[in-house]
């Protein structure tokens, strides 16, 4: 079987962020508690490859640092969808119609009645902004998504003859659920999983941004742009660097869940054509 | 379709309901006492019991909830601990910034997104089809308050076309204020309409198989002319489902933008009363906000019914 481009260019990139995020647990170019102010706001150059900001930090050590934050950010957000999600809708598929179903389902659209900036915004209220914040916030917003899933694909397998069998052999739905019906939907999940971390990424970075996230002096990517707006035309780079490693990040996760798709469900390559 | 729109409306209802009940509670866990907060210490038991009276918490939970809501329906939100003044009022008055700039992203987008999405539809599998895709892709991947800063450093301050933030208001003139919200509604527009053109190139593809576009084709219409006549109007359906949801993202999403380019509107009194702890106002201007999610989405429930007889009848 050939792998599709967009799996191994967004498989490439993805591993680039993912072994810059590793790397900088251990080293990063420059150490960025050292403010070297003399370099301040200096463009890039040889030693310093995406220039310097404005308290003489290296740009390149601080966006490692900040893939560490957004990656940490996202599959934990993404690890909670799920862990919530699934369990959920599959739930609800194997009591398709009754008040569990019915109940799950007028939940899951409450919940996207609260966009995920509204419930950081709540929880900024209560508890105070931080990381933690940010992982309950995408995550709690992730579970109707993942809940959703997993009822819907659910739903058509409990029509098919292997779950008929499963059933005259006398297994629970619960069994039937965990044994044969999960299995059946992990493509699903980790095509859907991909998206949403791209997708916690982006709103890791909005919540960053304007400080409901991440607090200093944890880097984040939301963080160094809202830092670099007051300098975007004094120095561009600093406004640039961030910015363009968030795009390629989310580019390059969102081409891996596309090439994904088309590897894990060839039939809905051939439904697209 | 009575049946339907009852049972609509009760689930609307119920939603409305439950949430306040969560924003209620998630914000009365918050320990501490507002008028104790406002005094300062050293404040006398006689002057705070007065403020906590004047402030209605010197009643319980319940009832306060109820207060709280049935005040609302009235259009009373309280009045805010910072700044002795009612919330509706200052509701009000960022509501029409913030407002607007999402309707006119709204707009924008599907300007972009209608005629994008059918050409890349008529144009499948040929060059102009994979260009727009590639931009939406693009598009979805930049993040908006980054494409902000952006447009600021080409069009404000390199170009000098628009002010790099601010906004004058309503008074100044119409046109006035929307020169002052252009920037913001287009790096507001650009992501959605980056979906929106996806779902809509997919919803009219899915459309191509349908047999009354196969019949319109041996008519001898064009692919083109099949899509435009016949294909659309189904198409709408899950267009119009997206839409519905981008509003919800378009008004949270305005918070994040109106800190780029300074405006004043909900975000920014939200972000000003989370940090004076003026509860009261963060409590009502989410209760807003999802209140607007929710009517919004019903909103679109309704005109399925009025598009898809079909819909009615299921669930």
């Amino acid at each position: 079987m050939k792998a599709p481009t967009s799996l191994i260019v967004g498989g490439v990139i993805s591993g680039v962020v993912l072994t810059a995020a590793a790397c900088s647990l251990v080293w990063t170019p420059y150490d960025v508690k050292l403010l070297d102010v003399a370099q301040k706001l200096r463009p890039p150059s040889l030693a310093h490859w995406l220039g310097v900001d404005h308290f003489g930090r290296d740009i390149l050590s601080m966006l490692m640092l900040g893939a560490q934050t957004s990656i940490a950010v996202a599959l934990l957000a993404v690890g909670v969808g799920v862990a919530a999600g699934a369990p959920l809708g599959l739930w609800a598929a194997a009591r398709r119609g009754g008040v569990a179903d019915e109940l799950i389902m007028r939940g899951n659209d409450l919940v996207f009645a609260f966009p995920s900036l509204v419930i950081a915004i709540l929880i900024t209220a209560v508890f105070g902004p931080g990381a933690i914040n940010a992982i309950i916030a995408i995550g709690i917003f992730n579970i109707p998504v993942f809940a959703r899933l997993s009822r819907g694909a659910a739903l058509t397998l409990w029509r098919r003859d292997f779950i008929l069998a499963a059933r005259v052999a006398g297994k629970s739905s619960f069994r039937i659920s965990w044994e044969h019906i999960l299995p059946n939907i992990l493509n699903l999940l980790i095509v859907q999983g991909t998206i949403q971390f791209s997708l916690g990424v982006l709103a890791e970075a909005a919540l960053s941004y304007i400080g409901l996230g991440a607090q200093p002096p944890t880097a984040s990517w939301g963080r160094m742009l809202a830092d670099a707006q007051t300098l975007v035309s004094l120095a561009p780079h600093v406004a640039l660097a961030p910015g363009l490693t968030i795009v390629l990040t989310v580019l390059g996760l969102n081409l891996l869940g596309d090439g994904l798709r088309d590897l894990l469900d060839p039939r809905l390559k051939a439904a697209r054509g | 379709m009575i049946r339907y729109l009852l049972g609509r409306l009760a689930s609307l209802i119920i939603s409305l309901i439950v949430a306040s009940l969560v924003i209620f509670f998630v914000i009365e866990i918050i320990p501490g006492d507002p008028a104790a907060y406002m005094l300062g210490v050293g404040a006398q038991p006689d002057t705070l019991a007065a403020l906590r009276a004047e402030l209605g918490l010197d009643v319980s939970k319940p009832e306060r909830y109820l207060r709280w809501v049935s005040g609302m329906l009235q259009g009373d939100f309280g009045i805010s601990y910072t700044y002795r003044s009612p919330v509706s009022e200052m509701i009000l008055e960022r509501m029409w910034v913030s407002l607007p700039l999402a309707l006119y992203a709204l707009i924008l987008s599907t300007l972009i997104a209608f005629p994008a999405g059918i050409y890349a539809a008529s144009r499948r599998g040929k060059t102009g089809d994979f260009a727009v895709m590639g931009l939406s892709q693009l598009g979805v991947a930049i993040p908006n308050f980054w494409f902000a800063m952006l447009l600021v450093l080409a069009f404000a301050i390199n170009l000098r076309l628009f002010a790099s933030g601010g906004f004058p208001g309503w008074d100044k003139g119409f046109w006035v204020g929307m020169h002052a919200l252009t920037l913001p509604a287009i790096s507001l527009a650009l992501p959605q309409a980056a979906i929106l053109a996806r779902i809509m190139r997919s919803a009219l593809i899915d459309m191509l198989g349908e047999d009354f576009v196969r019949t319109a084709r041996a008519k001898g219409l064009s692919r083109a002319q099949a899509l435009r006549r016949h294909a659309l109007r189904n198409a709408l359906i899950p267009v119009l489902t997206i839409i519905g949801l981008q509003f919800s993202f378009l008004l949270a999403g305005a918070i994040v933008i109106e800190k780029v380019f300074y405006l004043p509107g909900l975000g920014r009194l939200i972000f000003q009363s989370i940090s004076s702890r003026d509860l009261i106002v963060v409590e009502s201007t989410v209760m807003l906000l999802v209140f607007v999610v929710i009517m919004v989405n019903f909103a679109v429930d309704i005109a399925y019914a009025a598009i898809d007889p079909r819909l009615r009848r299921r669930r």
